[in-house]
């Protein structure tokens, strides 16, 4: 059954005794919590500590091996894929597409078939819609903004972001950043698996310390009260 | 979102991409062609021999070449890890089949039409019996060929020789459909005999591959 979230209490994520085996290899072990909705959480840890793992999980592309997961109220990601909004460690773009190609494409995907829903998510993201270059001419800070405007075009209530400033310049993941804010201000919940955790700084509401395929750790942030509201470049 | 919409959709989309890149329809058409001038004049076939042949030299050089574009099927989901937007997607998996299939079949259609002038040409071809039973035994040959392989296509992904895989996987499960399609054709071009029987288990052969395809797809898309 699809859920309702009712924004003022009920957590948007909840995890029961989550376990992920690879093999013998326990990337997740034993989690148990929930998220509340509204709330832009950094999830933190070294390499291999399962974050990408988590996230995986919860945009449905594995299958827990034992435990369970409710989405948006949902015991299955496939009930409420259209509430959330993925993006992945690559760019899943089409090299050989524009950008308002590929966004296009996707947007079908969701039932959208209007262009200004594509021509809004680039703008949101500080790409020109106009731009009839190839994605795969694109630099990799632009690929970035690109994904970003995959994973919010259908105005999901949940995202889930893996590395989104891996290879980016420290200006463009600072736009990207601010657009996060913004994004999560509009009431969504916003997973973040970062290396660059500083660059959420005054943005993000929560820190989530993952180690050793557990969530170990996590402590609230403080708010910067105004964030950038600019996202330039994109040629 | 329909699943006729959504492969309607990627069948567009995946037709625009070759149409830039053009590489399924160029590496089918060449080794085709090698495939067409290399038995011309290894045999050297007169026009009577040519009827008795052709049948199994067309759908050899139709089978070879239409796994070099199935190999590529997926090549493009796979670069930039594209096919997790889709599976992340609400979109119903098996309109990606779908659509996947059906451009296969018009790649593996456009490089027949290509090749058919080649073959009248080198193998002074002319069809005995009636061309559109020969034209029905293409379409449904074709689609026996490329629905089974977009499937095992997309089942070897994951695995690292791919391109081996595939023709392991396809040759011996399209036997069959081989069998009628070469039989059918012969039947037809020499005039001697009548192909229905080919033409019919052709026919039951999609139906109950391109079923069990669309019924086991889901669980080759989301296997981890």
């Amino acid at each position: 059954m699809t859920g309702t979230i009712d924004a003022t209490n009920q957590p948007v994520i909840v995890l029961q005794n989550l376990v992920k085996f690879f093999g013998r290899f326990a990337a997740l072990r034993d989690i148990s919590d929930s998220f509340a909705p509204g709330r832009l959480y950094v999830v933190v840890g070294d390499n291999g500590a399962g974050k990408s793992t988590l996230l995986r999980v919860l945009a449905g592309l594995m299958e827990p091996s034992q435990g369970s997961v409710t989405l948006l109220g949902a015991k299955t990601v496939r009930e409420v894929s259209h509430r959330v909004g993925y993006m992945g460690h690559a760019p899943l773009l089409y090299d050989e597409l524009s950008g308002m190609e590929n966004l296009r494409y996707f947007a079908g995907l969701y039932g959208l078939h209007d262009d200004g829903i594509c021509t809004r998510a680039m703008q949101t993201v500080g790409l020109d819609p106009e731009l009839e270059r190839r994605v795969g001419q694109y630099s990799q800070g632009m690929r970035q903004r690109l994904s970003l405007a995959r994973a919010v075009l259908h105005n999901p209530e949940l995202m889930l972001l893996d590395e989104p400033f891996s290879n980016v310049d420290v200006h463009s993941a600072r736009d990207m950043a601010a657009v996060l804010g913004r994004v999560r201000d509009q009431g969504k919940t916003i997973f973040v698996v970062t290396h660059q955790a500083p660059l959420l700084e005054g943005v993000a509401d929560e820190s989530v310390q993952m180690s050793a395929g557990q969530i170990v750790f996590r402590q609230v942030m403080t708010r910067n009260p105004v964030v950038s509201n600019t996202a330039g470049g994109g040629r | 979102m329909s699943a006729f919409g959504v492969t309607r959709t990627t069948l567009v989309k995946d037709l625009r991409m070759e149409w830039r890149s053009k590489d399924a329809i160029n590496s089918m058409l060449f080794f085709s062609l090698l495939v067409v001038v290399i038995f011309s004049f290894a045999f050297n076939p007169t026009a009577e021999e040519s009827r008795v042949i052709a049948g199994g030299l067309i759908w050899v050089a139709v089978l070879f070449a239409a796994v070099v574009a199935l190999n590529q099927t997926w090549a493009h989901e796979l670069r930039n890890q594209v096919l997790d937007a889709y599976r992340v997607s609400p979109a119903p998996p098996n309109a990606l089949f779908l659509a996947k299939a059906l451009g296969n079949f018009l790649f593996v259609v456009i490089l027949e039409a290509l090749m058919a002038p080649l073959f009248v040409v080198f193998y002074q071809l002319r069809s005995v019996g009636p061309l559109w039973q020969l034209v029905v035994v293409t379409l449904l040959g074709t689609w026996a060929l490329v629905v089974n392989g977009t499937f095992f296509a997309a089942l070897s992904i994951r695995t690292r020789s791919r391109e081996i895989m595939l023709p392991l996987i396809l040759f011996p499960i399209s036997i069959p459909a081989v069998l009628a399609m070469v039989d059918a054709t012969t039947t037809i071009l020499s005039g001697e005999g009548t192909p229905e029987f080919w033409m019919k288990m052709l026919l039951v052969y999609d139906v109950v591959f391109t079923m069990v395809c669309l019924l086991l797809f889901e669980s080759v898309l989301n296997a981890e």
